[in-house]
């Protein structure tokens, strides 16, 4: 059942957002290896998966809607917790390879079990999570032991039954994708074939057939003969979600390509160049900084992509290349304050943006534990924060506002007060209903749309 | 904080009187001229901008994006001093207290910031290379600036005596590597507390210590054609790794069977300058010898 009846994103209509649960720990000590990577929702929004930088992915389930509890939605609790990724050493550079897990893509559900794609810096790994919840009891040639019985024992057949046991979550590494790629993976993206996905990383984009893991086909490739010609890296890259033949990357010039595998084996050559003219009124040196794509998604129809630079999210149409539909600012404050961000090197955090199910509203986070949504129909948006402080069940979420002049209202809160530490780079909205997911440092937060 | 888009008036530096009368060459009068405020905003940058690409071979696994995006920026900002005429000043006010090569100034900085080890082990008949750091070892700024001949530069990976590009002879090889490479932990602390100092100085000694260090790592920078490895050993090593997943034409840092120094180390065996790094290098050619063995056997060559 659908649910986003999108009235507004707050203030004023129907539509609110209230606190629903959070996890992690509260400790004030944030472990790093605790802090969460990744957040992603599977097909149905059963399953919410995190990756943190100790390699760890978290898999969260839903519960059924209780009976006794009519007006509480599901709630997600621990489904199966375990370690995708170890650190490595890379003996012929003589480096680590961080066992953080970059990115986690869910693959469409075929049988029982749930399969998921997540990947460190250099490897991809296909999980299996499958769970039993029963166990067949009175076979006839095994003891209820496991011993083998003797056949001239047997004198009667039985019809083994199941039974119930306690529910079993298993996780199984059935592909390792290793050896492809020389710089950092960014991005995984699962094709719309079920079969294939892509894998990218600064300099290369590399195609994968699920099935194979000691090939992949190299289908973007932009390393320079002459490394001291780098000017441009690859940022993030995608699979259109219904056709099997389009993708596209973006990078840290602020393009995105659009390419067709039909076109060439190589895609160097993009069939679709999207790039905003610059505003001269406003280069600075940290232009083209700012401009850098940390992320890029299409919407569920597949006739628009969503980019996110440091300072905006836009919104673009596949048909129109010189300019983006729409452009929404996420922290304009921060514009006169890019060069102490780039001293402090917050200035290259990389934020993820999201669509919700129906790609009326888009989602993204900011500083000081903010994130943004912005209502794609009504153009209105909303700041809110997620903190212990307002983690009462089912409390509304209010917004919060960042005052930029000269006078602070009440309930602002100054630029110069930002934390810049609590950063909400990862968020997820569910595919069909209003739950979002929000990760701030170490701790998941789920908010839902309140249920009048 | 940099005001949006306002653009330095030329003029501004040239309201600036000369102290004293004194010779446009000497750095004090570069000093006067560089006092407008966006001058030194903009040379703020530029000297964060290249400790944090100094940094960034520090780090166990430099993040190429940003070090792509500070270099890019490095370069905007040598374009437009170049264009403002400061950049000449600069490297005049630089030659002058150097006696060696000068600085090109019309040449752009590359953004090449590849360690070659190949280039650094026989790069010891400029420098004395210290290849068993590959490029971790980049000390800050105050304790490298030296500009004696032998200093172990770091991986200088683009240098050679016929490499065409002026290079100061002595500057220490601050190689920005967009490929990972050896890094020490305990660098990064020592170092993040050096970013935010290093904006501190005195302002005539710091125009001038910067100015070194900018051509420190602007020399490395301008290196655009290595020439190639003489080394039959190394050659074809990189032929067999061609088609390997490795690119082996990046960081080598990994072929140093010698153990990893750390930070102190690195310090102490530079100021001993004393016969260490030629003795690795040459343990690094045995080294050589023996991973191009490996490799051999690895690729099935």
């Amino acid at each position: 059942m659908l649910k986003y009846t999108f009235k507004g994103v707050g203030g004023g209509n129907d539509f609110q957002w209230c606190f629903s649960q959070v996890k992690g720990a509260i400790d004030e000590d944030v472990a790093e290896a605790d802090i969460i990577s990744t957040v992603e929702f599977n097909y149905s929004g059963e399953l919410l998966a995190t990756g943190d930088k100790g390699g760890r992915v978290v898999i969260f389930q839903r519960e059924q809607e209780s009976k006794n509890r009519p007006h509480s939605r599901g709630e997600y609790n621990v489904y199966s917790t375990f370690q995708s990724h170890e650190p490595e050493f890379d003996y012929l550079k003589s480096l680590e390879i961080e066992e953080k897990i970059n990115k986690i893509r869910w693959l469409p559900q075929q049988n029982a079990a749930h399969s998921l794609l997540s990947t460190n810096d250099k490897t991809i790994k296909l999980w299996k999570i499958s769970q039993r919840d029963k166990r067949a009891e009175g076979y006839n040639l095994k003891d209820e032991d496991g011993r083998l019985r003797d056949p001239f024992r047997i004198t009667s057949l039985r019809v083994p039954v199941l039974l119930p046991m306690d529910r079993m979550v298993e996780a199984s590494p059935r592909r390792i994708f290793a050896n492809a790629h020389t710089y950092h993976i960014n991005s995984i993206s699962v094709n719309s074939d079920h079969e294939t996905y892509l894998s990218a990383d600064d300099l290369r984009v590399n195609l994968w057939h699920l099935e194979i893991t000691d090939r992949s086909f190299n289908i973007v490739d932009i390393k320079p003969a002459n490394m001291e010609e780098l000017t441009e890296v690859i940022t993030a890259a995608e699979c259109h979600p219904h056709q099997c033949n389009v993708f596209v990357y973006s990078s840290s010039k602020g393009t995105i390509r659009l390419c067709d595998m039909r076109a060439a084996a190589l895609c160097d050559r993009q069939s679709k160049f999207f790039e905003e003219p610059e505003d001269p009124s406003s280069r600075s040196f940290f232009s083209e900084i700012i401009s850098s794509i940390s992320d890029v998604k299409f919407s569920h129809s597949g006739r628009y992509m969503m980019t996110r630079d440091y300072l905006s999210v836009k919104v673009w149409d596949l048909n129109m290349e010189n300019r983006p539909v729409e452009t929404y600012q996420v922290h304009e404050y921060l514009r006169s304050k890019l060069c102490s961000l780039y001293e402090n090197d917050c200035i290259f955090d990389k934020f993820e943006c999201c669509w919700n199910g129906a790609d009326s509203a888009i989602m993204t986070g900011s500083y000081n534990n903010f994130f943004r949504m912005f209502d794609r129909n009504t153009r209105r948006d909303i700041t809110l924060e997620a903190s212990r402080e307002n983690s009462k069940p089912r409390a509304i979420l209010k917004a919060r506002k960042v005052s930029t002049g000269g006078k602070r209202k009440k309930d602002e809160i100054s630029v110069d007060s930002l934390d810049f530490n609590k950063k909400i780079l990862h968020t997820a909205w569910h595919p069909k209903e209003n739950v979002i997911a929000v990760a701030a440092t170490n701790n998941l937060y789920i908010f839902q749309d309140k249920i009048n | 904080m940099f005001p949006k888009g306002t653009k330095r008036k030329f003029s501004d530096s040239g309201d600036e009187p000369a102290a004293g009368g004194e010779d446009v060459n000497q750095p004090s009068s570069v000093a006067v001229r560089m006092l407008s405020s966006y001058s030194l905003q903009r040379q703020s940058l530029l000297d964060m901008s290249l400790i944090k690409l100094q940094l960034c071979h520090m780090l166990v696994e430099p993040n190429l994006c940003r070090s792509v995006l500070i270099a890019n920026t490095v370069r905007q900002i040598q374009e437009e001093m170049t264009q403002d005429g400061t950049w000449q000043i600069m490297t005049q006010a630089l030659s002058a207290a150097n006696a060696a090569a000068q600085c090109s100034a019309d040449r752009l900085v590359a953004t090449e910031v590849l360690c070659r080890q190949t280039e650094a082990t026989q790069g010891e008949q400029v420098l004395k290379p210290f290849p068993a750091v590959g490029s971790e070892g980049c000390p800050a700024e105050e304790e490298v600036v030296v500009e004696e001949e032998g200093e172990g530069g770091v991986t200088m990976s683009t240098v050679s005596p016929q490499a065409p590009t002026s290079y100061l002879p002595g500057t220490f090889g601050m190689d920005p590597c967009w490929e990972e490479e050896n890094g020490e932990d305990e660098e990064e602390d020592e170092d993040s507390e050096e970013c935010g100092s290093g904006s501190e100085e005195g302002d005539s000694d710091r125009l001038v210590e910067d100015s070194r260090t900018a051509e420190q790592v602007f020399g490395t920078f301008e290196i655009k054609n290595p020439a190639p490895s003489p080394d039959p050993a190394l050659e074809e090593l990189f032929s067999d790794v061609d088609a390997s997943y490795y690119d082996l034409d990046t960081v080598l840092t990994g072929m140093q069977s010698a153990p990893k120094m750390g930070p102190y180390d690195l310090l102490e065996s530079l100021s001993s300058h004393g016969p260490s790094p030629l003795s690795s290098s040459t343990s690094c050619r045995s080294d050589l010898n023996e991973l191009d063995h490996i490799m051999e056997i690895i690729v099935g060559s």
